[in-house]
């Protein structure tokens, strides 16, 4: 009996312990059937850095890129350019939460999408990116 | 035995008294409700620190999360899918500076009285009024508060408890003797 006690405290205490899994490749998947062809980590790195013109009447003038927000290095935290909050780490290495959320991929694909490009993304960009960020 | 058993009861008082927002019916609490919700969370406070619902009454946050205004958010986009938005809209709703007993949230609301709708808390007037005396250095030319809408850079119980004392207050830079 104490034996099962024990056991049964080891599994409430390992629950919520469960490692985040990475859904990159699953969201990889989704994307090809969304109609993406190859993906390429060269691409979206290109996508990544690349700049583009802040829209009219922006806060600050300067042109923008993935980087104005989550930094150059991305195994060190982030900045929000306009708030100043720290970003978490993009980089998988360090930050293995990330990519564990298809919600959240979602969601910040679609806002930082539109504040970069002045669009969202298509389902290539995102799967090249991600595939970018994957290698980091 | 009579003695342990009027400690326990005392001991139980004590803790209903602390653990709710009204003392007998009688409001108590002084700061702000500290509410949290996961979803207002990743979704708000990402970006930003995560404004308690007690700093703006409830048709402010009406107004702020309708989905037009969420797609052009201060300049930022802000768009949630239907089903977040009417669960944080509801959050902030339920827990707004007009419908709450909180000291600062009832004060908030009354300097309000007008019907106004700010859609900034920087812009409530009992909020500016109470940071009118700070020297502009301290916050907005201050590298490491920017902007006094960073409320928790200085307010240092601001996030956990939704307590806003003087006594809590450290301007980074300039300490606890900034008056």
């Amino acid at each position: 009996m104490r034996q099962l006690w024990v056991l049964v405290l080891c599994l409430l205490w390992g629950a919520p312990a469960v490692m985040a899994e990475n859904l990159i490749p699953s969201m990889l998947q989704s994307y090809q059937t969304e109609g993406a062809g190859h993906f390429s980590a060269s691409a979206g790195e290109k996508l990544w850095k690349q700049e583009h013109e802040a829209p009219e009447g922006a806060e600050s003038p300067k042109p923008r890129n993935c980087q104005t927000c989550h930094g150059v290095d991305l195994s060190k935290p982030g900045e929000h350019v306009r708030t100043g909050k720290v970003i978490d780490p993009m980089a998988l290495s360090v930050n293995p939460q990330r990519f564990s959320d298809v919600k959240k991929i979602k969601k910040w694909f679609r806002r930082n999408c539109k504040w970069v490009l002045g669009r969202v993304c298509t389902a290539q960009e995102k799967g090249d990116i991600l595939t970018y960020l994957q290698q980091q | 035995m009579i003695r342990f058993l009027i400690m326990f009861t005392a001991f139980f008082a004590a803790q209903t008294a602390f653990a709710t927002d009204n003392f007998f019916g009688i409001p108590r609490f002084k700061g702000v409700k500290p509410v949290f919700n996961s979803n207002y969370e990743s979704s708000c406070a990402e970006c930003h620190f995560g404004y308690f619902p007690g700093l703006l009454p409830a048709r402010s946050w009406k107004k702020l999360m309708q989905p037009e205004a969420l797609a052009d958010h201060f300049g930022e986009d802000a768009e949630l899918d239907e089903s977040d938005r009417h669960e944080i809209l509801n959050f902030l709703v339920n827990n707004a500076a007009d419908r709450s007993h909180y000291k600062r949230s009832v004060k908030i609301a009354r300097s309000l009285r007008d019907g106004a709708t700010p859609l900034r808390i920087t812009e409530v007037p009992y909020i500016k009024k109470k940071h009118s005396e700070i020297p502009i250095k301290m916050i907005k030319g201050n590298k490491k508060v920017r902007s006094l809408s960073n409320c928790a850079r200085c307010h240092t119980e601001a996030k956990e408890k939704g307590v806003f004392d003087d006594d809590t207050v450290f301007i980074p830079g300039y300490g606890r003797d900034w008056d």
